[in-house]
């Protein structure tokens, strides 16, 4: 007996015990898609017989067969499920899973069940439970259709269970084979003309008058029919006829929409309110199937709408095999209303396409129903998420379902007019309204392309004004998106785990401090410093940055001058509106907080006639001041403009990476609090100290001798003068470290801006482009126009060449005895890998007396220095690397223009994984 | 970092008896965190100081393998070797442990009388309370002399630094004047080495027996030196009393710097100025409680069964509400888990009984994420909270709860910007109304602006708000705090 179930499903066994539903499902099944009830008893109570445990072990296979099911994995339950109470939580489950349920009956003698039981060894069910078994099930059997399950296979003898063959298929909505490329049409109600002049634009060829139209030659186009063909427009008969037609002969996929399904019913002879344009479509039948008639030669034509099509089985996506036929034959001489309604009759309620990429639906899908099948699945796909009220127009209440949308698969669908498309979370809503004089909308798939046609004219008055959507939904983001334990998958690194912890840290640093999110389109990483050098008198060098890269197949290296400054990531525009477009389209604009009559002045939001923002490394606006900001950026938009970037790059804005010095500009409070002080204390403590102890010294040459058995007890006076000039001298230098990077800012023009990496503009992230095009381009196109913005020093280094080494440590040498921080040095490629593995995006190597303000002034001091070098790196590396991945990925996640929660789960974890706890001073 | 102590008179090198330190031999003793060195700068008959110099170790410092835990407290750029702190009160006990006691064996006599002492005190940390300074140390009658320096001297800009050198000299027993520095030292620095356990009552009312009970600025010692840890500091002062035998005074329950906490949103990470004068006025004692009683009430009022408090800081809300039991579901929300754990503990919720622990539960979030676990209460309060938002997050609170989460009610209160004035903020009073209350508001509201905020926020979403003020009434001001009750129209 061959047996075919859908590939999603779940399957009760259903037989008395020792009629082998076990052993069957070994044969039959993967050990893990069995979940067996006596299994679950011994898991719970180390008995598998123990039937006091019953409802504890019925409640645990239930949890698991749910996670099961929540994966998309088929699932047996192998109990004997004679009982109608225990075959309700099978149907329960399914049901609640969106998908179909399948009894598979052992229908034994009773004496062979008894038989066997008797000769099992390991356990025995008394003879009178298997009777009563037998005799449950015998009175189940006939019911189980009635129950709900979608299919019952009976298997009457031992030989005929020896014999089945189990087959899977897939059910009908899944076509993930199909690749595409598709034309996903809209609603069309009857707006034949429309429709016809969107399939030439589209590249098909159309016969208007024969009703056919053929997809473009050599490019495997299909189109998709969102469904609601009908109802409303002029055109209802011709609509059908064409679309049937190429569903027929393989050039479209149609869908069925809430029309249609009406259409359908009303088809069947269900009485049905003929309003929303339905009366017309009825009408129009009617006559095109009078006029078959006549043409047929026939007498005067069978009844319109009567119920005259069999009532075969519900929705055509009920069946698990193939496509079902749409009518064939001579269509003149067929009865065209019995074929519409067999057409009708056999559309799907969705589609999964293309591996999952993309799922059409008439009114959209979850996430959760896509690849499902149950009635709520077919209502939400045809009706949407109701709410079961009816708003003031008369209309059903819809949710926002696309708003909570997080899948993974591109959804385009229709049902609600909007004037104009509508994308939200990846999800498409391409009914345009062409039948109340909209447009017809084609969504071309997988170039995300919108082709469409005006109306004719308005064919159909709207009931209400077509619902336009508060654009700002997208921008509120959901506490889901980003809290609690995730994994994150990126371009540069498969997997990328945020904790709890670390996500509970980026909630409150993001809800607190960061700017508006539509922003944050980029967070940089975190940096590694080299290992630690081997020279007695450094703990970094440039050496060990060096062979980190040459070890790993890099041959050459850019090293950058690091400015000692605060890490800023500027996004400048180079108008007002293309802020608006581009970054704060779906931001509430602040209309409500402006409507507040301002917030006490100190605003820094998003307002009118900002160009940018200026950001922190943690995503803090850089400047509490709007006004400095927006000056900034009008400076930087007037050099891009000048530079003639805007045209060379083709876009109306950038994202930069950048240091934004004075140090003392963003780090005033760190500075006077803890540098200056700790540089105030020091000098005073130990030279008041060394005073002491000079003083004590000069006393000593009179004092008498100490006896031996206090010597060790004893200080070493001239020894602890020494050190004490030592530890006065480190903190002098430390203070003159900390002073360089300080300088006062009275103007603007005290600013230094040093970008060191285009990060993106539209439609592009550089990141493919190596650091020294980017050090060459930044010099090319920002240097020397406005005093404020600077290039970076840099050096080309051949790690093969000797002299080219040298050279780059000399340079090292020189500007860090300078006084300088000391440099980044970057392999030749932004994104590198040596094999498989990623790269540091960049290494640093810090100058001697810039790591006093680092390790402490007294770090140097040669016994400091010996336990300082032991540090491990590992986990700042892991960490970097991690965050340079999320960083690149936010940034092709908004040039992709992704939805805001896709960039913002990046841009957030960077700060999550910033929350690790880790040596501050790597 | 250093401390001299100097004994003029005659026979000064006596000091040396009394220290238990022999002027003769410098001395270096193994401390926990370092090491402390004594020897003379100056030994002569009419003049001796004793040097008590405190060698930390920076880098185990940093490493947190001293007095903190994993290091969170020293940054590795750090003070705490060269000031003066616990560090140094810990030594004193150590090194001069025996002079404490007073025990000098032939020197009793000595030591049992006041002499002419000066201790000088290296790089006291003493953020911006000087004036303490001399009433601390001016009732013990010393004479106080203290020398401030620039944070910076190239860059004067910078203001002050907060380390003063101070010099103290009374005529005094010299186990007094140890008993002093190792109680006041802490006081000023605000920063132990080590967690304030219990035993630090004990070590406080030992070292202050005697001068402490009778101090006019006890409650600030005691307070500071306890490091407001409040229930130490009550334990302190319910035995302070016992012992004060001659007062007549009745001690304040509550000294006014623990007052109740502000909501843990008012709290700034870490810079947080709780002592501005407009800080400690805004806390009068009643306003908080006004607010919190006024809130409950309309709360109340409502019907509400399942209430949410959204920014629920350490939990003063939350608390009031258990007490009613018309609120069956109480849901704290705040977005900072160190408040929740807080507001954890001080309603007590491991202990609670289970009937508490299934009305109550604390989660965090955040007001600018859609969240739904929002949804489905009958009201919700949002107590000080928005102006804590920056004001381009404020549309999206606006639509995460009003939008989203839509309870029927709706409980906000915000600062009055105009009381500001009453406040007699600062002493620019040309701007006072610039003055924020605290560094964390990023805007406060006039009446005006409240009232256009919320009725434009309720009629966007079908709510409508009713006005009341919260705390004493100026009849051209206002009252301090301002109330709107959102309520969802049917």
């Amino acid at each position: 007996m061959r047996i075919e179930i859908p590939d999603l499903c779940v399957v009760a066994l259903v037989g008395a015990s020792g009629s082998g539903k076990s052993t069957f499902a070994r044969q039959h099944f993967k050990p893990t898609e069995v979940l067996s009830s006596d299994y679950f008893r011994g898991l719970i109570s180390d008995d598998e017989t123990n039937q006091i445990v019953s409802a504890e072990a019925f409640e645990t296979l239930y949890y698991v067969a749910n996670r099961r099911l929540d994966q998309g994995l088929l699932t047996v339950v192998d109990a004997t499920n004679v009982s109608k109470e225990a075959r309700k939580e099978v149907l329960h489950l399914a049901r609640e899973q969106d998908c179909f349920a399948v009894a598979i009956v052992f229908n034994l003698p009773e004496a062979v069940c008894q038989e066997r039981n008797a000769r099992r060894t390991d356990r025995s069910v008394e003879r009178r439970v298997i009777s009563r078994q037998s005799e449950q099930l015998r009175r189940s059997i006939r019911n189980l259709k009635k129950e709900g399950f979608r299919y019952v296979f009976v298997l009457s003898s031992e030989d005929e269970i020896s014999q089945v063959e189990i087959v899977r298929t897939t059910l009908w909505s899944n076509r993930k084979g199909e690749t595409g490329p598709f034309d996903i049409i809209g609603d069309v109600h009857g707006c034949y003309d429309e429709l016809c002049e969107l399939l030439d634009e589209l590249g098909y060829e159309v016969d208007a008058r024969a009703c056919t139209a053929r997809a473009p030659v050599g490019q495997g186009r299909k189109a998709i029919f969102l469904g609601d063909l009908c109802d409303r427009g002029p055109g209802n008969v011709q609509v059908l006829r064409l679309v049937m037609n190429m569903v027929s002969t393989g050039s479209a996929y149609c869908i069925a929409g809430n029309h249609d399904n009406k259409l359908l019913r009303h088809l069947r002879g269900a009485k049905v309110t003929t309003d929303h344009g339905l009366q017309l479509t009825i009408d129009q039948l009617a006559q095109e199937s009078a006029r078959l008639a006549d043409v047929a030669d026939g007498a005067s034509g069978g009844a319109v709408g009567a119920a005259a099509i069999s009532g075969g089985a519900g929705g055509g996506e009920h069946g698990v095999s193939g496509l079902a036929g749409t009518a064939t034959g001579d269509p003149s001489q067929a009865d065209f209303i019995s074929e519409v309604a067999t057409f009708l009759d056999s559309l799907v309620s969705h589609y999964v396409f293309d591996d999952g990429k993309l799922v059409v639906a008439h009114a959209g899908i979850k996430e959760r129903y896509q690849g499902r099948s149950s009635g709520r699945v077919r209502s939400f796909c045809l009706y949407g998420d109701t709410t079961g009220e009816i708003d003031e127009y008369g209309l059903p209440v819809r949710l926002p379902w696309a708003l909570d949308y997080r899948g993974k698969a591109t959804v385009v669908f229709g049902h609600t007019p909007t004037p104009e498309v509508e994308s939200v979370n990846n999800t498409f809503c391409i009914d345009t309204g062409c039948v109340f004089g909209g447009k017809l909308t084609a969504f071309r798939y997988p170039e995300k392309q919108i082709v469409q046609v005006d109306a004719r004219r308005e064919y159909y008055a709207p009931v209400k004004p077509l619902f336009v959507k508060d654009a700002s939904h997208e921008s509120i983001l959901n506490i889901e998106d980003v809290f609690g334990d995730k994994h994150l998958s990126t371009r540069l690194r498969r997997s990328i785990r945020i904790n709890m912890e670390n996500s509970a840290a980026a909630l409150e640093v993001m809800s607190r401090f960061s700017a508006d999110p539509n922003w944050l389109i980029y967070l940089p990483p975190t940096m590694s410093p080299s290992e630690t050098s081997s020279l007695p008198d450094y703990l970094e060098h440039p050496t060990e940055a060096f062979d980190y890269y040459r070890n790993r197949s890099v041959n050459q290296v850019v090293c950058e001058q690091k400015h000692m400054g605060s890490r800023a990531v500027i996004i400048v525009c180079k108008d007002t509106d293309t802020v608006k477009r581009r970054f704060l389209a779906s931001s509430g604009g602040g209309s409500s907080s402006s409507s507040s009559g301002g917030g006490g002045g100190s605003s820094s939001g998003s307002g009118s006639g900002s160009l940018g923002i200026i950001y922190t490394r943690t995503g803090r606006h850089f400047f509490d001041d709007h006004h400095t900001e927006q000056a900034i950026l009008a400076r930087l938009q007037a050099v891009l403009a000048d530079s003639g970037f805007w045209q060379d790059f083709d876009t109306d804005w950038v994202c930069l990476d950048a240091e934004l010095m004075p140090w003392s500009a963003k780090a005033q409070q760190l500075l006077v609090e803890q540098y200056s002080s700790v540089g105030r204390a020091g000098r005073n403590a130990l030279s008041s100290a060394l005073t002491a102890i000079e003083q004590a010294v000069s006393l000593l040459p009179e004092r008498e001798l100490i006896p031996m058995n206090e010597a060790r007890e004893t200080a070493d006076m001239t020894e602890l003068a020494l050190r004490y000039q030592q530890r006065l001298d480190a903190l002098t230098l430390y203070t003159e470290a900390y002073r360089r990077y300080c300088w006062d800012v009275n103007s603007l023009d005290d600013y230094r801006i040093a970008a060191f990496h285009i990060m993106a503009t539209e439609g592009r992230v550089w990141c493919d482009e190596s650091h020294l095009w980017q050090m060459q381009t930044i010099a090319r196109y920002t240097a020397d126009r406005d005093p404020i913005f600077v290039a970076t020093n840099h050096l080309l280094v051949d790690l093969h060449d000797p002299s080219s080494v040298d050279a780059a440590v000399q340079w090292w040498t020189e500007l860090t005895d300078a006084g300088g921080e000391g440099m980044v040095v970057k392999p030749f490629d932004f994104i590198a890998f040596s094999g498989n593995e990623l790269l540091q995006p960049a290494i640093k190597c810090r100058g001697r007396e810039y790591l006093r303000i680092i390790y402490g002034p007294e770090y140097l001091l040669a016994d400091n220095l010996k336990r300082l070098k032991r540090r491990s790196l590992a986990r700042k590396r892991n960490l970097a690397l991690g965050e340079f991945a999320l960083g690149v990925e936010s940034l092709e996640r908004f040039v992709r223009e992704e939805p805001l929660y896709r960039v913002h789960e990046c841009v957030f974890a960077v700060l999550a994984m910033e929350s690790e706890p880790i040596d501050p001073r790597l | 970092m250093l401390l001299t102590i100097t004994y003029t008179g005659q026979n000064t090198t006596d000091l040396g008896y009394l220290l238990h330190k022999n002027p003769y031999r410098p001395q270096v003793f193994e401390l926990n965190h370092g090491r402390a060195f004594v020897f003379y700068p100056e030994v002569s008959d009419a003049r001796t100081t004793a040097a008590l110099l405190l060698d930390i170790d920076p880098i185990d410092l940093a490493r947190g393998k001293v007095g903190s835990s994993g290091g969170g407290l020293f940054d590795y750029v750090n003070d705490r070797p060269y000031v003066s702190s616990s560090f140094l009160s810990t030594a004193i006990s150590r090194v001069y442990g025996t002079a404490i006691t007073g025990r000098a064996d032939r020197h009793q006599a000595l030591s049992d009388s006041a002499l002419n002492l000066t201790a000088a005190i290296t790089m006291l940390p003493c953020r911006g309370d000087t004036q303490m300074l001399r009433r601390v140390f001016e009732p013990l009658g010393y004479e106080v002399a203290y020398e401030t320096f620039l944070a910076d001297e190239m860059f004067p800009e910078w203001g002050a630094s907060s380390y003063v050198n101070l010099t103290i000299r009374a005529k005094v027993r010299l186990r007094d004047l140890l008993k002093h520095l190792n109680v006041l030292i802490p006081v000023f620095d605000r920063q132990k080495h080590y967690w304030v356990g219990a035993d630090e009552v004990d070590k406080l009312l030992r070292l202050g027996e005697g001068w402490l009970a009778d101090h006019p600025e006890r409650d600030y010692i005691t307070g500071r030196y306890l490091n407001r840890s409040r229930s130490l500091v009550n334990q302190a002062f319910d035995r302070l009393s016992t012992v004060d035998q001659s007062g007549g005074e009745v001690l304040s329950a509550e000294p006014d710097f623990a007052a109740d906490a502000p909501a843990a949103a008012e709290l700034p990470a870490t810079t947080a100025t709780p002592d501005s004068a407009a800080e400690r006025k805004e806390r009068k004692p009643s306003l908080n409680t006004l607010r919190l009683e006024s809130v409950a009430a309309a709360l109340k009022e409502s019907g509400a069964k399942r209430v949410i408090d959204l920014g629920c800081g350490e939990g003063n809300l939350l608390r009031l509400l258990l007490q009613n039991r018309q609120f069956t579901q109480i849901t704290g929300v705040d977005v900072s888990h160190l408040a929740l754990k807080r507001a954890h503990s001080r309603l007590r919720l491991d202990r609670a009984s289970d009937s508490v622990r299934e009305r109550i539960q604390l989660i965090q979030g955040s007001l600018t994420y859609r969240d739904s676990r929002f949804g489905s209460y009958d009201a919700a309060a949002v107590v000080e909270v928005i102006e804590h938002l920056d004001p381009s997050r404020l549309a999206a609170f606006e639509r995460v709860l009003f939008e989203f989460a839509k309870p029927l009610t709706i409980v906000l209160t915000t600062p009055n910007k105009e009381y500001n004035s009453v406040y007699e903020l600062g002493l620019d009073s040309s701007q006072p109304e610039e003055e924020l209350r605290h560094s964390d508001h990023r805007f406060e509201w006039t009446r005006v602006e409240f009232r256009q905020w919320a009725e434009a926020t309720a009629a966007k979403h079908g709510y409508e708000v009713q006005f009341q003020g919260i705390g004493d009434t100026d009849p051209t001001y206002g009252t301090p705090t301002q109330m709107g009750v959102f309520s969802l129209c049917e």
